[in-house]
């Protein structure tokens, strides 16, 4: 026990909670008295909020909700195609397509081809089985005019593709609205003509090994920043004021040039006829046949991508270091402590709140970063992000482009969790 | 004082300077040693230099010039690791991602010292500062007095032979700081190690040192015992600087021996002792304390000279009573007197002669 003369060591804290059916000297319930006070600021805070809330409801919270919709739904096929839908919902997967699951098919074809929705059908069967679009809008033109049973025949007369289990097994996973296949996609994952999840052929697994390749990269580029950064923030935060000023104005210059410019400039230094590749032979330590390819690969997406994320592990590092005293560091080498050991043991420890928030805002930036990658990555140094631009803009295929914007989501999600888990939130410093 | 201790130099600074910007000398020839098992205290207003002392003997500045010893070595060169002075910091320093133990512990682990050796010296340290119950819980859960203990078994936790405290207890409320004080004197001498002790508090710096060393403007003014500090300063800085004074300028009259006459400026002569004064017509500035005054006439040496004086106000304080007074002059004259049974009750106004003996004013330089 703490000495009895300590007069700080015999604070004692008022046990017990308050009782519950206090009341005020008028007799109302202590509770609602409070609640009536208190009323007119919650409503002035809440009316002062109200603008950015809504703002964010508008632009963010909607959209993230229609994109996680869309990752799950799409009705190119299920609207369009009724009766063969209906056929597919009765029977279970892997049943052979009879008289008339044709008949539905044929009907519903026709109608769509009269209805112009034949595309639509046709692109969405495309995404589960590329190269069957023109199949659809082909066969579409020729059954405008009705068709005579017996439809398989019929069918197979105008396109022998009509009895291939791959295309009925891709009909049967679209018919649908709301399909997992995007996120099954995603993972390079495919339902096969019996309805079972397996991987999709070896030359079109891409998304795995991109999630990888991105996770991994932005892992290396947090790495990198941090053994970049670590020692700059301790240099600004212990110069003296003046000269630490100068500093932070060179580490937040990038951040007042746009990323674009930042980017093609990497560009013009690290290109083969480049800058960097230029001096390297002048010092004579590569000659002409040897000029290294730092450009269009991964290194120049993890050169490009370190350099722009450096500012967000400095200014976190930097305002943890500030408010850290130089007397922890004196005290541990009074204490018998080297200047390693007093770093390793008692400065270091107390910068990881500013180093987990700066590792987290760099690795999430990071993972989801697109024109960096698009402009110097080259082939090897795409990201996930690229492909989903190219879901987005090139084939247009949008259910896909949110399911794995939703999977890169969820990504983070975990990460953040897992960091409050291992960190705690709380001992975020952002600045 | 309670422990007598000989001047055997264990800690010696000759002539140490010290500059930060090449251009000024925060400290301006040291010369200063300490005995083994002293309690030193560097007192001085804020920039006289004494943290600059103190953090060269600790050995996170260098001295400029002049060498630093430490029981006859030269640890001008020496990290501060290698010198094995316990430290205790103004803000106390506990790592606050360690627990009490652990903070403990940091000292003993990195010299090596085994689990069991260390659990056994970290249970006797906070037993000695009457913390050990609190060996798991983090600084931030405890209070400042609390905070100063473990900073105090700290440093002291790998039996250093010398113990720097950097104004330990400046955080501390008064009541607290008093405590905190006893224990620390007391910890000093059941453990006979040396302390250098830094504070600008001068009633801390009287009731715990052995010697007092009064800084100011990078020197030592003067280095004494607390009670000749303050019944014997040398100089009008160390006169004003500890507890209350009165100084009355004027010009020396007569000097016999350490026997003076001062004359005034206003034509009145008083008696005193010479200090630092040499001839006759030199300017002085005569140090008496207020406790030191008589207004009775009974009480003061025959033959005396007095002074009248008007009591300006009195002002009650329990124990005793202060009374501003204007003497020669000057109004911000104070005697203070016992609050006893029978005694004398002054007001505002009325004209008494004060006097002393004098052996209690001193002349000393002219401020």
């Amino acid at each position: 026990m703490a000495s009895p003369l300590d007069p700080h060591a015999a604070i004692v804290t008022e046990a017990g909670g308050l009782d519950a059916t206090l009341t005020t000297a008028d007799g109302t319930p202590l509770k609602r008295a409070l609640a009536r006070a208190s009323r007119k600021s919650r409503w002035r805070a809440f009316l002062l909020v109200l603008p950015l809330l809504a703002f964010i409801v508008i632009t963010f919270v909607v959209p993230i909700g229609q994109m996680l919709h869309r990752s799950v739904y799409n009705d190119g096929f299920a609207a369009n195609m009724p009766q063969i839908s209906g056929w597919f919902a009765e029977t279970e997967p892997g049943t052979v397509p009879d008289d008339a699951a044709f008949a539905a098919l044929s009907a519903d074809l026709q109608a769509a081809a009269e209805a112009r929705t034949i595309g639509i059908v046709g692109t969405r069967i495309n995404y589960e089985m590329p190269g069957t679009r023109s199949l659809f809008t082909s066969t579409g033109r020729k059954v405008r005019g009705g068709v005579e049973p017996p439809y398989r025949e019929a069918l197979l007369e105008i396109d022998g593709k009509w009895g291939e289990p791959e295309l009925w097994a891709s009909m049967r996973n679209s018919s649908t609205a709301y399909t997992g296949s995007f996120y099954l996609a995603s993972l390079d994952r495919t339902r096969d003509t019996n309805g079972d999840i397996v991987q999709v052929n070896e030359n079109r697994r891409v998304y795995i090994m991109l999630f990888m390749r991105t996770l991994w990269l932005s892992a290396l580029v947090t790495v990198m920043t941090f053994l970049l950064g670590f020692p700059i923030a301790h240099l600004l935060a212990t110069l003296p004021l003046r000269r630490s000023n100068l500093l932070m104005i060179l580490v937040l210059l990038p951040f007042w040039t746009s990323l674009l410019v930042r980017t093609t400039s990497w560009m013009v230094l690290l290109q083969q006829q480049g800058v960097v590749n230029d001096l390297l032979i002048w010092m004579g330590a590569i000659d002409e046949s040897g000029r290294l390819k730092m450009m269009y690969n991964q290194i120049g997406s993890i050169i490009a991508m370190t350099h722009i994320l450096l500012p967000f592990m400095i200014l976190p590092l930097y305002s943890v270091m500030r408010t850290i005293n130089p007397s922890y560091v004196r005290a541990a080498k009074s204490l018998g402590a080297t200047s390693w050991t007093a770093f390793r043991r008692i400065y270091f420890p107390q910068t990881l709140p500013g180093l987990g928030a700066g590792a987290l805002l760099v690795f999430i930036l990071a993972v989801g970063y697109y024109i960096t990658p698009a402009l110097v990555g080259g082939a090897s140094g795409q990201l996930i992000s690229n492909m989903i631009a190219e879901h987005m803009t090139g084939t247009l295929n949008w259910s896909m482009a949110a399911a794995l914007a939703a999977i890169l989501l969820a990504g983070v999600l975990i990460l953040y969790w897992i960091y409050d888990r291992l960190v705690g939130i709380d001992n975020l410093k952002l600045g | 004082m309670t422990t007598t201790t000989r001047d055997d130099g264990y800690v010696v600074f000759d002539r140490v300077q010290k500059s930060y910007d090449g251009q000024t000398l925060v400290v301006k020839d040291l010369n200063l040693s300490i005995g083994r098992g002293e309690f030193l205290t560097m007192l001085g207003p804020s920039g006289s230099g004494k943290t600059t002392c103190l953090m060269m003997l600790a050995g996170f500045e260098t001295a400029t010039s002049g060498q630093i010893l430490l029981d006859g070595r030269n640890i001008n060169d020496m990290p501060p690791h290698k010198r094995g002075i316990g430290m205790v910091f103004q803000s106390y320093a506990l790592f606050p991602h360690m627990t009490v133990g652990e903070n403990l512990a940091f000292p003993l682990e990195v010299r090596g010292m085994t689990k069991a050796e260390r659990e056994e010296r970290i249970a006797r340290a906070l037993d000695m500062v009457q913390m050990g119950a609190f060996a798991s819980r983090r600084p931030a859960q405890l209070s400042g007095g609390q905070q100063q203990r473990i900073a105090l078994a700290r440093a002291l936790v790998f039996d250093p032979k010398l113990v720097l405290m950097d104004e330990p207890l400046g955080a501390l409320d008064k009541q607290l700081r008093e405590h905190m004080q006893f224990e620390i004197k007391a910890l000093h001498e059941r453990l006979g190690i040396t302390v250098v002790y830094v504070t600008h508090d001068q009633g801390e710096a009287l009731t715990m040192s052995d010697r007092i060393a009064v800084f100011n403007d990078g020197r030592i003014q003067q280095l004494a015992p607390p009670a000749a500090l303050y019944e014997r300063p040398d100089n009008s800085f160390v006169a004003s600087f500890i507890g209350e004074n009165n100084a009355l300028g004027g010009t020396i009259a007569s000097l016999q021996g350490d026997k003076a006459t001062v004359r005034l400026f206003n034509g009145d002569v008083i008696d005193a002792t010479a200090v630092n004064v040499r001839e006759v017509g030199q300017q002085t500035t005569v140090s008496i304390r207020p406790e030191r005054i008589e207004f009775k006439p009974e009480m003061m040496p025959d033959g005396a000279h007095t002074l009248p004086a008007e009591v300006m106000d009195v002002v009650y304080m329990g124990d005793i009573l202060r009374a501003r007074l204007k003497v020669a002059g000057q109004d911000d004259f104070v005697m203070k007197f016992r609050n006893t049974l029978g005694q004398t009750r002054l007001n505002p106004g009325e004209q008494i002669r004060v006097g002393w003996h004098p052996q209690d004013a001193r002349a000393l330089d002219p401020v």
